[in-house]
């Protein structure tokens, strides 16, 4: 059978809990790597964090972007970034006064045969500092709300699992673009926002399925926590890679749009961090916050109990002295 | 457990609640004939001012000094004529919202903060407030109004401020002897001293301004006819021109305070010229001084209640530098001839009052009586207080979006919208098969009852959609997807693990499902919300379209999804797992031999 076939079945058998060492390496290391990345490179902050102005217009006369440079210059704007996509003009400079702003508006509406109004946006340096430190807040606020909440609805341990899952998409994402030198915006933070809650869906779905799964665990149970785990895992894998990519389908649709026929803006700032959010949120939810689940789980006396026998039973010999003294202990606890 | 009978047996019924809402939005938009949502500055062009607050170290002001801020720029906005502006308060930042294009100068006057100035009157003229006229049945004769106010010392000249004015002169009454008093009377026709209070009336008022034209009358032109209907009144003969600048004369003369946006509201005036000013309701006009005395020298202003007595009263306390201009400020004008004897406060471009000193006002401390009530008292101290903003504010970004860049943005977030939805539904049609048309459906539903929403609270609400709106709603596609897909799923599971019948799996996984799906969308809804709250500019329209659209997303599964399912489980085609109905036996079966097995498997058992 094709794997496409058997995708289609869930028959698909991955042993993702087993490969722990495998996704606990290539996390650290990818950690690591975006680590680097942010303090060697940091981000490549937009406009509305440094401060600055951008000025936005689509001339009805041929032009060219050192054309439109030169202009900017000889009104004494020394830093501008031109960009142009579909005919619109973008620039970029430090923060103007609006005199000089008028001014260009003057220049470029008779130079450039503008008849619209000129897209003018100014902001002033520490509005970028407001925002990040709301983020930041948001964040702080978020993570606790969430831990509080999926203590309650699952348990403490699959809280944290999930936490761990997402602080590691966010770092990560974050390396993607100290690396990749995309452009860091206040939607770029918004689109790093929301892949919280797109990032802990996938995990909400997985445990959903483990806590149902290991529910059954008891002391006759010939599967440890981490079989039922994975068993739990592969079940909804397709699961997982459905939502993920059904999530996914709309993002690229708006990074198409936004890059395409747009430029630089919220629509492709926002859809790129959500796209590339998404796509590591996935990976996460499947080898980070199960493995990670699994390894605090396994440690409780029940389930390490439960670990032996298993393992002293596919052993061979012993089966029923496994199952002697320890087994009716066992059953009390897990009773109480 | 759930109690799956209930919602089995009558997934109509939960159909015709799902119908019902529906009409309910779509009726809603019908009756208000409201088709369209409304849409917000970055889509419609207009530009966005956000203004923060400068406070020490950083801390967040005051929520009442915030709102006030706000009260005073929307005055100011609406002073310039653009009434479709908004003003809103969004954390501690204010945005100001001008929808259209080419309104700089509005732009420029809304941030700074004007002062509050004390400036001696030079020369005042009332105006003709056209809509008082047909109200004004001229009663000759009833008023005799040169003995009306016989205790007023400084003539029949009616007090500015007449909407403050009350019949108690203040020096005589005020036991502490602090007299800058607003207490000129207004000459009540009975001369009785009570304390009225015109403005309460429109009436009182305009008896009073009757009788000012009947005083005036008596002294310029001894005609009995008290028509107030003089509205091209002259440039009025009395008026002593001496010491006032030819060019604020002329602006004076030009000053037409009728209309509101022509007051001046908002204007910067210079404190080192003459200025030319509206008392703030347009019924006085004022040639001022230049201004001796700022809002920074108040160190103080509070409203109170005059001891043993009922009548609210303004005390200022000035600063040290202050007290002493006052002093000469006020010891120049109490010598003066009417009008000059009265010292106008004048607050972000118009005059708040205009009271007369009746003597000079040593030591820094001042109260202004008459009149007041408790509300007007405190607003006035408020406003003496803080000046005309409360605050200082920065202008943290200003934008300013042309229409056609707003279309083109609405433009591509629609088709970014289409073409999302467009994947979404190829995909689920091509893995779930007959299942997928659940899922189309769905998503058209939830369409219908987003696109809806949005228009009921855009013509209900105000709510503005936005490109981050947009975003929000497309993205949101997904978690609607997705809750389809967690129960489909589930369905398919039950089908293979207990091989039950489908209307039984479709019941089981449900109550499977519908966990899942509520803690999954809880976690969507916490972090709409977090976001919401504490989030600036686009942030939380964004989170607000996350928000409404998990909870539409609640609303579909479980008013549609769910018993449109039941009502399939009930067709042959999708009970006999029909190879196109995503249920066939292939899909479902167990067995790993790899035959495709056409067998059905007898799934009504």
């Amino acid at each position: 059978m094709g794997l496409g076939r058997r995708l289609y079945r869930g028959e698909i058998d991955i042993d993702f809990v087993g490969r722990w060492k495998l996704w606990y390496s290539l996390s650290g290391f990818l950690l690591i790597i975006s680590i680097a990345g942010l303090l060697i490179n940091g981000l490549n902050l937009g406009v509305e964090f440094k401060g600055g102005s951008v000025i936005s217009f689509k001339p009805a006369v041929a032009t060219t972007v050192e054309d439109v440079r030169t202009t900017f210059r000889d009104e004494g704007v020394h830093q501008a970034i031109v960009q142009t996509t579909n005919q619109r003009y973008r620039i970029t400079s430090e923060d103007l006064s609006e005199a000089t702003t008028a001014k260009l508006q003057q220049i470029i509406k008779q130079k450039y045969d503008v008849k619209e109004q000129i897209d003018v946006q100014s902001i002033g340096a520490s509005w970028g500092g407001e925002v990040s430190h709301k983020a930041w807040i948001g964040l702080g606020v978020f993570m606790l709300a969430i831990i509080l909440y999926l203590s309650m609805a699952f348990e403490p341990k699959m809280a944290l699992a999930a936490i761990v899952a997402l602080v590691h998409d966010l770092v990560i994402t974050a390396g993607i673009y100290a690396w990749s030198g995309f452009e860091v915006t206040p939607a770029t933070l918004l689109g790093f926002l929301t892949i919280l809650g797109y990032s802990l869906y996938d995990a909400v779905v997985v445990f959903d399925m483990i806590k149902e799964v290991t529910a059954k665990l008891g002391t006759t149970s010939k599967q440890t926590y981490s079989m039922a785990a994975n068993n739990a895992l592969s079940h909804t894998l397709i699961r997982s890679l459905n939502t993920s990519l059904v999530a996914i389908l709309p993002v690229a649709a708006i990074l198409f749009i936004g890059t395409t026929l747009l430029g630089a803006g919220t629509l492709k700032d926002l859809s790129l961090a959500l796209f590339v959010g998404m796509i590591v949120g996935t990976y996460s939810s499947l080898c980070v916050a199960t493995p990670l689940l699994v390894t605090l789980k396994e440690r409780e006396p029940k389930y390490q109990a439960i670990a032996r026998r298993v393992a002293a039973a596919s052993g061979g010999g012993g089966k029923k002295s496994g199952k002697g003294p320890k087994g009716s202990e066992n059953a009390a606890v897990a009773k109480g | 457990m759930a109690r799956p009978t209930s919602s089995h047996s009558k997934p109509g019924r939960t159909l015709l609640l799902l119908l019902a809402l529906i009409l309910a939005l779509g009726g809603t938009m019908f009756l208000q004939k409201a088709f369209t949502p409304k849409l917000g500055l970055d889509l419609a062009g207009g530009t966005t001012l956000t203004l923060t607050p400068v406070t020490q170290n950083g801390a967040s002001p005051p929520e009442e000094i915030l709102d006030r801020a706000v009260n005073i720029i929307r005055d100011r906005v609406n002073g310039n004529g653009i009434s479709d502006a908004e003003v809103a308060k969004s954390g501690d930042n204010i945005i100001i919202s001008i929808p259209g294009v080419g309104r700089d100068e509005a732009i420029g006057l809304v941030s700074t903060t004007a002062e509050l100035r004390f400036r001696q009157v030079l020369a005042m003229e009332a105006t003709q407030l056209p809509q008082d006229l047909p109200t004004q049945a001229p009663t000759p004769g009833a008023t005799p109004s040169g003995s009306a106010s016989p205790k007023s010392s400084s003539s029949a000249k009616p007090q500015p401020s007449s909407t403050r004015s009350a019949g108690t002169p203040g020096p005589s009454v005020s036991p502490t002897g602090k007299a800058l008093s607003s207490a000129l009377t207004a000459p009540t026709p009975t001369a009785t001293g009570q304390a009225a209070k015109p403005e309460t009336t429109r009436g009182a008022q305009s008896d009073q301004r009757q009788q000012r034209h009947k005083g005036q009358d008596a002294k310029a032109t001894p005609t009995p006819a008290a028509t107030p209907s003089s509205t091209q009144q002259p440039a009025n003969p009395n008026i002593d021109t001496t010491g006032i600048d030819p060019a604020v004369l002329k602006q004076f003369q030009a000053l037409d305070c009728t209309d509101p946006k022509k007051r001046g509201q908002g204007v910067q005036d210079d404190a080192n010229k003459q200025y030319a000013a509206c008392e703030s309701d347009g019924s006085y006009k004022y040639v001022l001084d230049k201004a001796k005395v700022v809002g920074t020298d108040i160190d103080t202003a509070s409203a109170g209640v005059r001891q043993g007595t009922t009548e609210w009263l303004v005390q200022l306390d000035f600063k040290s530098k202050g007290a002493s201009t006052w002093a000469t400020l006020t010891g120049q004008a109490v010598s003066a001839p009417e009008p000059r004897n009265k010292v106008a406060v004048v607050l972000d471009g118009v005059v708040i009052t205009a009271p007369n000193i009746i003597s000079a006002i040593p030591g820094g401390r001042a109260e202004i009586t008459g009149g007041f009530d408790q509300k007007s008292a405190t607003d006035l101290a408020e406003q003496l207080k803080y000046g005309a903003l409360p605050l200082k504010f920065n202008r943290s970004s200003a934008e300013t979006v042309s229409s056609t860049l707003g279309q083109d943005q609405l433009q591509g977030g629609l088709i970014a919208g289409i073409i999302g939805l467009a994947l979404v539904v190829v995909y689920s049609l091509l893995y779930y098969r007959g299942l997928g048309i659940v899922a189309v459906l769905s998503l058209v539903v939830a369409t219908i009852l987003t696109y809806t929403a949005v228009v009921v609270l855009g013509h209900n609400a105000n709510f503005r959609l936005s490109l981050p709106h947009i975003i929000g709603l497309v993205v949101s596609i997904g978690i609607t997807a997705d809750s389809f897909i967690v129960y489909f799923e589930r369905i398919r599971d039950e089908m293979k693990e207990g091989r039950r019948t489908l209307r039984a799996a479709v019941e089981v996984a449900w109550v499977r499902a519908r966990r899942t799906i509520l803690i999954a969308d809880a976690v969507m809804f916490i972090a709409a919300v977090v976001l919401y709250a504490l989030a600036v500019g686009g942030v939380a329209g964004f989170a607000f379209a996350m928000g409404l659209t998990t909870l539409i997303d609640i609303v579909v599964v479980f008013l549609f999804t769910k018993p449109f399912i039941a009502m399939l489980a009930r067709l042959k085609f999708f009970a006999k797992g029909h190879p196109l109905s995503g249920l066939d036996s292939e899909r479902m079966s167990a067995d790993h031999s790899g035959s495709a097995g056409r067998t059905t498997t007898p799934q009504e058992a």
